[in-house]
């Protein structure tokens, strides 16, 4: 969690590093895929202009729910590593608020690994957003969360493997 | 009992404020506190079928308990990404 801008670039470099450590204590395989997202604010939300959105989060509780969404990355894709980042404060349209970056020996992983955690971050992540509209102000209103609610988590599957 | 209470987004709109002191009477689940406040903020009322709850930085059902000195969050729904 920060409020600084984030680095992508630098992200892709911490998941590399670290399974390049992991390859190499281990003998497993090295990194042969990296894929990585990036979430952006977009100009419009349900046909209304957004001008900026306001992230706000519960950090210490996010950085909690961060680890547990890398561990069930790990359960699934135990040769891939994550790296995650969410952005805080006033973002304008086109500045990124969420990184996501994943490491693998091969491709299908790393694609699979970075789906399921943006899917993950917006069902259980406490994370809040204000759209600042042309014509006034809104919060945003996704998932309630059920951290326990298995059927979530096998949509976050489902929409990873598709 | 006194419980620290964290409310976020629209909740803390409600409120005014992010940061609360709750007392309950002992024992108390989580429901107590969130029903302590809605008295407090009537207005609170409207958000009690789409809530979460966390306790010292767990997600827990609103029927866990809580104890004296407790970090008890509220959260609307969550709209991070």
């Amino acid at each position: 969690m920060t409020a600084a801008p984030l680095d992508l670039s630098g992200l892709v470099q911490l998941v590399t590093d670290a399974h390049a450590a992991r390859a190499a204590a281990t003998g497993a395989a090295g990194v042969g895929a990296i894929a990585s997202f990036l979430g952006t604010v977009r100009n419009v939300n349900r046909g209304r202009a957004v001008v900026s959105l306001d992230y706000e989060a519960y950090d210490a509780l996010a950085l909690k729910v961060f680890e547990q969404i890398a561990d069930e990355v790990a359960r699934e894709w135990p040769d891939a590593i994550l790296g995650l980042h969410h952005r805080t404060g006033r973002l304008a349209v086109g500045e990124a608020s969420v990184a996501i970056a994943a490491a693998s020996p091969h491709r299908g992983a790393a694609f699979a690994a970075c789906r399921y955690a943006i899917e993950r971050v917006k069902q259980v992540a406490p994370i809040w957003k204000r759209e600042q509209l042309a014509d006034g102000e809104c919060w945003v209103e996704g998932a309630t969360v059920d951290p326990a609610d298995e059927r979530a988590r096998q949509e976050a599957l489902r929409l990873a493997c598709v | 009992m006194r419980v620290k209470v964290r409310l976020f987004a629209q909740l803390r709109d409600v409120t005014q404020a992010a940061d609360v002191d709750c007392t309950v009477d002992a024992p108390a689940t989580v429901r107590d506190v969130w029903q302590t406040l809605v008295r407090q903020h009537p207005a609170l009322a409207a958000f009690s079928s789409s809530l979460s709850s966390a306790v010292n930085l767990a997600y827990v059902r609103m029927d866990a308990a809580v104890h004296e000195g407790d970090e008890v969050a509220f959260l609307p729904p969550v709209s991070g990404g």
